[in-house]
């Protein structure tokens, strides 16, 4: 703990016994002083790792993300217990924009892009964090990673899904996350635009050294990129490991992958007594 | 016909109009940035007014100081209005925020009441009561000099929401609160600056309210009288809170003319607006130019 700015010197991408950049401990959500959506969800990122998180709906992955960003409140929820802890300092309470300002950014559910505001103001805002910043140069180098968006013109509510999509993670380039968290980028897009923007995934964590986590339904996609992965179920992580060991595991190719072969009643039964509970 | 009074009468609407259209340009900004309604619109326009007034008559400053110093307070003001009294209401249902800003504004009209008195003051002559004719018309200085007032706060308005950071960070948060969140926008900040801005605005523009005629606490019927603006505009564009003043100030004269040359009814001039405001209303209920989701099919 003690030698945390030693460690931030160092490149990102550590070995693993390094202290994650994202720490989240035994958290506990309720909405509306009633729902209790997490029930004691631990779970790290490691330092220039993707991390990815999968579940089925309403599982709490959203609700996790939110949980980090700090943006519960606007829907009347609330961290009960636990803490979250970035960069070795406690982030529980930290207001949102200094979250942002910290270098933790979300990329929302839908993408949340600002529909009638044009490409350009769109990218602006995602650098409001850092005032002073030289946005010219900024959105150059965001329209070299997304040529197509400097082709078009007009509001951002126009775009195609995929463009859209480009857009937000372009957003989120201009605020110079060291954590970028995403919400189901491949939510609504054709199989091939899902590769698309699984491969920029894959580029923004190598050329940019960006830490990320990954929430995703598409769980084989997620899987393939991602270095670990967590199974969230009714508001807590039932399974983790790498990625490649996942992608193996029987309950998960059986519960979310598809395929695999067909078992009876009984032997489901089985598997769901092995689950960890963390 | 009496074409000369028609022309006098509407340039004096585009006038009206464009102050009109600047408090309704307040008006919109609150509700679409922060959601709330504010009945105290007309309350914030007087008080801009008064207090201006007081620091010419009252403590002798130079009119420009003056003017300077009352925005200043109406910053300070717009700002403790919204950390004290809708802060803690933020969330709650929106007829309670509708109930706040009703009692503000009754609490604002009891106040000045109290403070400045209940009769109409004209400021001391600060500009040359003179008239300049433009294009064959008699146009009160004091008239031009708000006209040109009006398109300069429209002028730094667009400036504000089309290039300045904070500008965008408040269509963001008008847009969506939470998107304006994961972003990095303090949403307090936002509001109190809404409504800072708003205070502000609603002040340059009862100053000049009282410049042209004279400061008194019924100036607040003002808060009343854009809302049709308001509503012909659609709620939650600025453009067509503009537009919005500017018809309603048009209307209301040509109202007088028809009434004055044909009519003879009297008080046509105060009540048109509102007969427009219903006949809006019942065909559009949204408003003329309210901007409509953009939906991709």
């Amino acid at each position: 703990m003690t030698l945390t700015a030693d460690t931030s010197r160092l490149s990102e991408k550590a070995g693993s016994d390094s202290q994650p950049l994202l720490e989240l401990n035994n958290v506990e959500v309720v909405f509306n002083d009633v729902i209790l959506v997490l029930r004691g969800m631990s779970l790290q990122a490691r330092r220039g790792e993707i991390t990815a998180l999968l579940g089925a709906n309403g599982a709490g992955k959203s609700t996790t993300l939110k949980a980090i960003a700090g943006l519960l409140k606007t829907e009347d929820g609330e961290i009960t217990r636990g803490t979250v802890s970035y960069d070795g300092a406690d982030v529980t309470r930290t207001p949102p924009d200094k979250k942002v300002r910290d270098g933790i950014f979300l990329v929302m559910e839908g993408r949340g892009i600002v529909q009638d505001m044009t490409i350009r103001d769109n990218l602006r805002l995602g650098a409001f964090s850092r005032p002073g910043a030289d946005i010219e140069a900024e959105i150059a180098e965001v329209y070299r990673f997304f040529p197509r968006l400097k082709e078009r013109h007009g509001l951002a509510g126009y775009l195609s899904g995929g463009e859209q999509q480009m857009l937000a993670i372009g957003r989120a380039m201009m605020a110079k996350p060291r954590l970028i968290m995403m919400d189901e980028p491949s939510m609504g897009l054709s199989p091939l635009l899902v590769k698309e923007v699984f491969g920029i995934i894959r580029r923004l964590n190598e050329e940019l050294g960006i830490t990320i986590l990954l929430v995703e339904q598409n769980a084989n996609m997620a899987l393939k990129v991602a270095d670990y992965g967590y199974i969230i179920e009714n508001g807590k992580i039932v399974l983790d490991g790498a990625g490649s060991e996942l992608v193996e595991n029987e309950d998960v190719k059986e519960f979310y992958l598809g395929g695999g072969e067909r078992r009876s009643f009984r032997n489901v039964k089985s598997f769901r007594r092995r689950k960890r509970w963390l | 016909m009496n074409t000369s009074l028609l022309i006098q009468l509407l340039v004096n609407g585009v006038i009206v109009g464009m102050l009109y259209g600047i408090v309704a340009m307040c008006f919109v900004l609150i509700y679409k940035s922060t959601q709330v309604v504010n009945f105290a619109q007309g309350e914030f326009v007087v008080l801009g007014a008064w207090v201006c007034l007081a620091l010419v008559v009252n403590m002798g400053l130079p009119f420009w100081l003056a003017f300077l110093f009352s925005l200043v307070f109406m910053m300070v003001f717009g700002i403790l209005v919204q950390v004290v009294l809708l802060r803690p209401l933020l969330g709650e249902p929106v007829i309670s925020v509708i109930m706040a800003t009703i009692g503000l504004s009754i609490f604002m009209q009891a106040t000045m009441n109290w403070i400045f008195g209940n009769n109409a003051v004209r400021f001391p002559q600060v500009f040359d009561r003179g008239t300049v004719e433009i294009a064959g018309l008699n146009v009160e200085t004091a008239y031009l000099m708000s006209f040109v007032l009006s398109l300069v706060v429209m002028g730094l308005f667009f400036w504000f929401f089309q290039y300045s950071r904070w500008g965008l960070a408040m269509r963001a948060t008008a847009y969506n609160q939470q998107i304006a969140q994961s972003l990095g926008i303090s949403v307090g900040r936002v509001f109190a600056m809404a409504w800072a801005i708003s205070a502000v605005v609603s002040g340059i523009a009862g100053v000049v309210i009282g410049l042209v005629s004279a400061v008194s606490n019924s100036l607040a019927i003002i808060g009343i009288k854009v809302f049709p603006a308001v509503i012909v505009g659609g709620l939650d564009s600025i453009v067509g809170a503009i537009i919005g003043g500017l018809t309603i100030g048009i209307l209301e004269n040509l109202a007088e003319f028809v009434d004055g040359q044909y009519l003879h009814i009297g008080n046509m001039y105060s009540v048109a607006p509102f007969y427009v405001l219903l006949i809006i209303l019942m065909i559009k209920p949204y408003g003329l130019l309210g901007t409509p989701d953009i939906e991709r099919v």
